[in-house]
This record gives structure tokens, sequence and C-alpha cells, in this order.
């Protein structure tokens, strides 16, 4: 699929891993609020607290992931964190579309969640989730045009 | 319909969309005080005995002021082995040893062993402390496996205890004097039993969060006996579930017989095909 060939981290998407911080990074392209997409800018929506547990939970796979590679580094040497990564790099870009449901079977083996149910598996399921993106725009999100 | 403001498909997990709602509510209603979730105000106890170990609950569920339910369930199952009473908010307790049981499961059916207390311990401890405290489940984990019988506490922080005797919920300080004035070391199955219901009468008596039956669960290398409800309080429901009365229960006094008069506007006939 020609996906994998484009370049995927444009400047937009390379934002779109933060957590909005008051006036500091408005949403849309080139630092200025997109109002079209995002509504009018308001400070004090953003002032308002998130939950404390948002920022730890959306980076918690991540976190334990480097966690655990960095301490295969010590103990192992470089060449293990490298083929797991490499494996895992591969494995990642089997996908389908963004806007249909992948099923991550090799991602899910590699990382041992396929035998682990967590609430990830109970809550909030993408195949039951109310909103439906735009196919094109969700694509073209994905490659970095948007 | 299809919104153009949906970018990415949503993560699966906790979504915590609402919590800026949330707080923007609480601030609107007046005293700012949010609907509280249902507790279980709870006395739970659990004691190790010379063949294995003995766990008690109370069975009050309550919702501020209000019970909610007078026969909950509170010794939850997690293995053929390991039992699990639980205390704080009710559907979180729930939730995590569902969780936590059915990951066992599939551990003992990858590697066709029994789960040990110690694995359910550690799954638990980093699942509650991933969470910070928001998930308010205190735990009391007994179990019998290979190594010996265990009994472990489990905070809503992470915290783990090991012990021989154990009370938690808010009838714990009453079902503690009990525990700390009896308990000896390599207790008898039926002493261990009576301890176990003294202290959990003890936490009903002085506490308003706890009470109606007492439930008991004994688990030794033999095999599980779950006692529901082991002691039933004097309290009963006297209400009728039923309101069914036989006909002649109350006398007939008059009775009047009004034919309906019933005339043919229209008849049709239609041929079946029976092929």
């Amino acid at each position: 699929m020609f996906l994998h060939t484009l370049n995927t981290r444009g400047l937009r998407s390379q934002l779109k891993d933060s957590v909005p911080v008051a006036g500091l990074c408005p949403q849309g392209t080139y630092g200025v609020q997109d109002t079209l997409r995002g509504g009018f800018t308001s400070v004090k929506n953003e002032l308002l607290p998130s939950h404390p547990l948002e920022l730890s939970e959306k980076n918690f796979k991540l976190n334990q992931e480097k966690m655990n590679l960095s301490t295969l580094r010590n103990i192992q040497g470089l060449h293990a964190p490298l083929k797991l990564q490499m494996e895992y790099r591969a494995a990642r870009q089997i996908q389908r579309l963004p806007f249909l449901q992948s099923s991550n079977l090799a991602v899910d083996t590699l990382q041992g969640s396929d035998e682990y149910i967590g609430f990830e598996d109970i809550l909030n399921d993408p195949a039951q989730s109310e909103m439906m993106g735009e196919p094109h725009i969700m694509v073209e999100y994905k490659l970095g045009l948007l | 319909m299809a919104l153009s403001t949906v970018l990415e498909t949503p993560v699966a997990g906790f979504d915590f969309e609402n919590a800026a709602r949330n707080a923007a509510l609480e601030g609107l209603l007046e005293k700012g005080q949010a609907p509280k979730p249902l507790k279980t105000g709870t006395t739970i106890a659990g004691v190790v005995f010379k063949d294995g170990v003995v766990l008690g609950a109370d069975t009050r569920a309550t919702s501020s002021e209000v019970v909610a339910d007078k026969m909950c369930a509170k010794i939850h199952y997690i293995a053929p082995n390991i039992y699990c009473c639980g205390a704080g908010t009710a559907a979180d307790t729930e939730k995590t040893t569902d969780l936590l049981s059915s990951n066992l499961t599939i551990f003992s059916l990858n590697s066709g062993r029994n789960p040990r207390v110690v694995m359910a311990i550690n799954i638990l401890q980093d699942m509650l402390y991933r969470y910070k405290g928001h998930i308010g489940a205190n735990l009391i984990l007994g179990g019998v496996d290979c190594t010996g019988n265990h009994l472990y506490t489990v905070g809503p922080y992470g915290s783990v205890n090991k012990v021989p005797y154990l009370s938690m919920g808010s009838g714990d300080l009453a079902a503690l004097g009990i525990l700390e004035d009896r308990f000896k070391s390599d207790m008898q199955l039926e002493e261990a039993k009576d301890l176990v219901r003294d202290a959990i009468h003890a936490g009903i008596m002085c506490d308003l969060g706890s009470g109606n039956n007492i439930d008991i669960c004994v688990i030794t290398k033999q095999g599980v006996d779950y006692i529901r409800p082991y002691q039933e309080s004097e309290y009963v429901d006297n209400r009728k579930r039923q309101y069914k009365y036989r006909p002649g229960t109350t006398p007939v006094l008059t009775e009047k017989i009004v034919p309906l008069k019933l005339e043919v506007v229209e008849q049709t006939t239609q041929q079946m095909d029976s092929a």
C-alpha cells in the first residue's frame, strides 16, 4: 500500500501526541487556531483541569516499553532492544486504512497483549464508538497533508 | 453521520473527555456536590488457620445514607483456590476482581498450573498503582496454594501487606479488636470460623455502614466451602412478594351481568392454499 512510502510524519501530525496546554499550542497548522475545524479559542476551556490521570494514561504503554527496553539494553547489550524494536516497527505497519478497524494481531502477539485482559478491552471499544470520522480527512491527517 | 472533527479512531480504555464537564457542573450545582458512587461501607475480615484461610464479610451495600443492597455478595471468586473480599466502591471492587480472575484463568490455561496467591497480588498491585488510587478498591485476598496458606491486603494506592489476620472496611476497627484479642496461630477450623463470625458481628453492631447477614468462605487444600449466609440477621424481611389471593377470600355482595349486543357487519371468506 502506497501509504508506507509517503512521509507520514507531517508537521500537523507531530503535534497530535500532546495534551493541549493553555495558549501555547493551538490545534491548527503553523500554530494558529483552526476555527473552522476546532471552534473558537477560549483560554478558560484550556485552563480547566483535565483529569489527573489523563497524561499518565496517554503515555503509559510507551513509558513501560521504554523502561523495559532500556533495562534490556543494560542487561543484554544493544542487540536485544534493537532486534525487538525492528520486529515491532515491522508489525506496526500491517494496518488497514485509518478509518477501518485493524486487528493488530502481529503487534498484540509481540507485546503479549493477546493474553492479557485490561480496561482497554472492556471500556470504550473503538468498534462501537458513536462518532464516525470522515474517511478522506482521516487519511489526509495520517499522511500529514491536513 | 461522519464528523470532520474526528481525526483518529478513539483509543480504547478510559476516556477522560467528561472530566472538564464534571468540574464545570460541580461548580454550577448547589453545594458543589456531585452524586456519590455506591460504596460498600463494609466489614471484611480474614484469618489464617491450621489447614487454610477463612474469609468473612457482611452483606450491606450503602449509597450515602440509604441501604442499597441487603444481600450484597462481597466475597468474589478469583481462582479455584483463591477468593477475595472487597471493600470500597462496589463497582471498582467487582470489575477489578473480575479482570484479575480472567487474567489468572488465561494464565492457568496457558501453563496448566493453579495460580499462586503472589501472582494475584502482583497483578492487583500493578493495576491499582497505575491508576493512583482513583480505583477505590480495598481488597483482602486469601488463598491456599502449593507454598502454603496466604492472606494479603491490597489498598487502593497499591500498598500490599501480608499478615495472619486482617480486617478492612469502615467497620475494621471494631472487627480488629476481636481479632487482636482472640487470634492464635494454628487454630482449628471451628475456632477460626467462630472468631471470624464474632469479628464481623462486632463490625455490624458498631458500624452503620455494615449490617444484615454474615458470609463465610473457608479455603483449604481439599476445596472451598462458601457459606452464604453463615448467619442471618434477626431483622427478617416479612414482605410477601406475591399478592394473589384465592377467589372467595373477600365476600361477594352483589353481582350484575350485562350481555354485550354484537351485530354482524361484514363476513368474508378467504381461501387458504394448503399445498
